[in-house]
């Protein structure tokens, strides 16, 4: 019931919940040995930004916009394409669909 | 005959038509209350649901079902339609009831304070019928009537936020393509129809002989349906129409965009099964050519949707984005399945595409109501606007922390086991292909990662201090999708063993449909 076999491969998930359990009381039982003195709404709490002001909410959140731009600035070009194809002109949707058909009628044609 | 007897007999038909009536109905109903209207749209979809369960336990257990439409002698020349009912159309036929009655459900919140809601639950109960259409139908040509009419309703519902410009401009673009794309589906029935003198899909299946003729329509509806089902590099609608529609609309939508992944299903294992074994030039069989062309489509929708997801900030075009990625999925399973066609791993590629459409629906739609209840609770869009969620929508959160890990295919959800089962085949198609679809998997969670801390972590922003969690019916909505994904993933052969397996069957064993369809009539 738990088991599934691919021909090659076998995966049980009843084995992966019982290992995340497993992990998952190693380190509730770790944070158990921490300290208890915590108490909210102290200075304890308090965000400690190496002694300058916390800025405002908008400030410190990190937009959508800026997370990934390593990634997006290393693939510029490929971006700078994909952009070009999704022009958003719908001659270009219908141009993309006779693309693609006249490159299967040559393919299917030549075979 | 009893009741049941009588009932199960004329499935096939009360299918179609129950929702159908229901859609003309509707309108009327809609003048007693507004929530007599909600429920009778529930319960109708209930009852469709009801037949359909009849009719999967009937063929899952005896095999393919024909209904006749018209005359049943066949020297009477009258028009006559055929329903041709396997265990493939039925799979298919539970996943479109499925997600017609969470978009029933979540919509009684998600829309209750808008205008002619009485249109909507209409159109919305004919996109249903035209998808059920498509996967009982047996006739090619009635396959297109469907098609037509899911066109034209989709449509409608695409624009139902009329006053929003964008919205009527994806509507717009929507019905164009469309439209071009069930026009050439019908020239390839009339090739068809020209050279054999028959519509019956089973009927043409034993005909087609693999002539110059028969490759032109079978590259039109390979193509056409191809970019009804949203693939790659004929997507560009999908993001657009996924992006303005409402999100209840959105799981209607893709119903009619997972018949149309069926229509393309139905016609390379059916209508050309007979002839994928045919050597063409360089001794090369058909099915070698066919298989590596819907890999090198799948490769290509994998890569530019998940892609264009990492840069998109609207986070339903996001989703929109992700979900040509999904496509990608299915189709690089089904065309492994064909280019290695007679190998056991053929058989588990074709169950694994299988299964990814069901997780498709429940993992993609999840995402879609959760940024519907984003949208319901913030009035924003944007990425860039939103952000600490997780305090005021605790559920949502959750529910995308599940939708998050099971579209990325991580373990234990229902995501992991069809892409296990996909990276499993493709692997021993060609290696090169299981690593590019891994990256996939690791590009798309880093997506999802980025929606997560975007919009559920970080600070509370002051301008959404005072947003609460989305309202009881589209949370039991979400949670439905999300219960449903994590049995899944914990079970999967509940699902794999009643269903896929013989949806799977149905597909490969192309004789025995032929056979006992020719038989019966």
């Amino acid at each position: 019931m738990f088991g599934l076999e691919s021909g090659s491969g076998v995966w049980n998930p009843l084995l992966w919940v019982l290992v995340l359990g497993v992990i998952f009381l190693l380190f509730y039982g770790l944070r158990g040995l921490g300290k208890s003195t915590f108490k909210r709404g102290t200075e304890q709490t308090k965000v400690f930004l190496s002694g300058n002001q916390e800025t405002t909410p908008e400030e410190m959140h990190v937009k959508a916009t800026n997370l990934y731009w390593g990634f997006t600035t290393s693939m510029k070009s490929v971006y700078a394409v994909l952009r070009k194809m999704h022009s958003g002109n719908m001659s270009d949707y219908v141009l993309w669909f006779i693309l693609v058909l006249a490159a299967l009628f040559l393919l299917f044609g030549v075979m | 005959m009893t009741i049941l007897e009588f009932l199960l007999l004329h499935s096939p038909a009360l299918i179609v038509a129950t929702p159908l009536l229901s859609a003309f109905l509707l309108p009327l109903v809609s003048r007693i209350h507004p929530k007599v209207r909600d429920i009778f749209a529930l319960v109708m979809l209930g009852v469709t649901s009801c037949f359909v369960g009849l009719l999967a336990s009937d063929v899952l257990s005896n095999g393919p079902r024909i209904y006749v439409f018209g005359a049943q002698d066949l020297n009477v020349p009258v028009v006559r339609i055929l329903f041709e009912i396997d265990a493939m159309g039925i799979f298919m036929a539970i996943i479109t009831m499925m997600l017609a009655g969470i978009a029933v459900i979540y919509s009684w919140s998600f829309l209750h304070q808008q205008d002619g809601l009485d249109k909507y639950y209409t159109l919305l109960l004919l996109v249903v019928t035209s998808a059920l259409g498509m996967e009982l139908t047996g006739d090619l040509f009635n396959f297109f009537v469907f098609l037509e009419i899911s066109c034209i309703a989709s449509c409608a519902l695409i624009a139902f936020w009329v006053t929003e410009g964008e919205s009527l401009e994806a509507a717009l673009k929507y019905i164009v393509v469309s439209s071009i794309a069930a026009l050439f589906v019908l020239f390839a029935i009339g090739v068809f129809y020209g050279q054999y003198d028959a519509l019956n899909i089973a009927s043409l299946a034993s005909l087609l002989q693999f002539t110059f003729l028969d490759k032109i329509a079978f590259v039109i509806l390979l193509v056409s349906l191809g970019l009804k089902a949203g693939l790659a590099p004929m997507h560009m609608w999908l993001p657009d129409s996924y992006g303005r529609a409402p999100p209840s609309v959105v799981l209607i939508i893709m119903t009619a965009t997972l018949a149309s992944f069926y229509g393309i299903l139905r016609v390379v294992f059916t209508l050309y099964g007979n002839v994928l074994t045919t050597s063409l030039r360089f001794s090369l069989p058909a099915h070698v050519i066919v298989g590596w062309v819907l890999v090198l489509l799948a490769i290509v929708s994998i890569l530019i949707g998940v892609i264009m997801a990492l840069v998109q900030t609207d986070l339903l075009r996001l989703i929109g984005y992700a979900a040509v990625a999904e496509i990608g999925y299915m189709m690089l399973a089904v065309g492994t399945s064909i280019a290695a066609l007679g190998a056991p791993y053929a058989t588990v590629a074709l169950q694994g595409g299988l299964l990814h459409i069901f997780n498709d629906a429940l993992d993609i739609g999840l995402l879609f109501l959760i940024a519907g209840a984003i949208y319901y609770a913030t009035k924003k869009r944007s990425l860039d606007e939103i952000g600490g969620l997780a305090r005021s929508m605790k559920f949502t959160t959750i529910f995308f922390i599940v939708g998050m890990l099971a579209v990325s295919g991580m373990p234990p959800l229902n995501g992991f086991v069809s892409k296990f089962l996909i990276y499993e085949s493709v692997f021993q198609l060609n290696p090169l292909l299981s690593i590019i679809a891994l990256l996939g998997s690791i590009l798309l969670l880093a997506v999802f990662v980025k929606v997560l801390y975007a919009a559920f972590f970080g600070p509370e922003l002051p301008s959404l201090t005072g947003v609460k969690e989305a309202p009881r019916s589209m949370v039991l909505a979400m949670g439905f999708l999300a219960a449903c994904a994590i049995v899944i993933g914990l079970f999967p052969n509940l699902l794999i063993d009643t269903l896929v397996q013989p949806a799977a069957g149905a597909l490969l064993d192309h004789a025995r449909y032929i056979s006992m369809v020719m038989g019966g009539l």
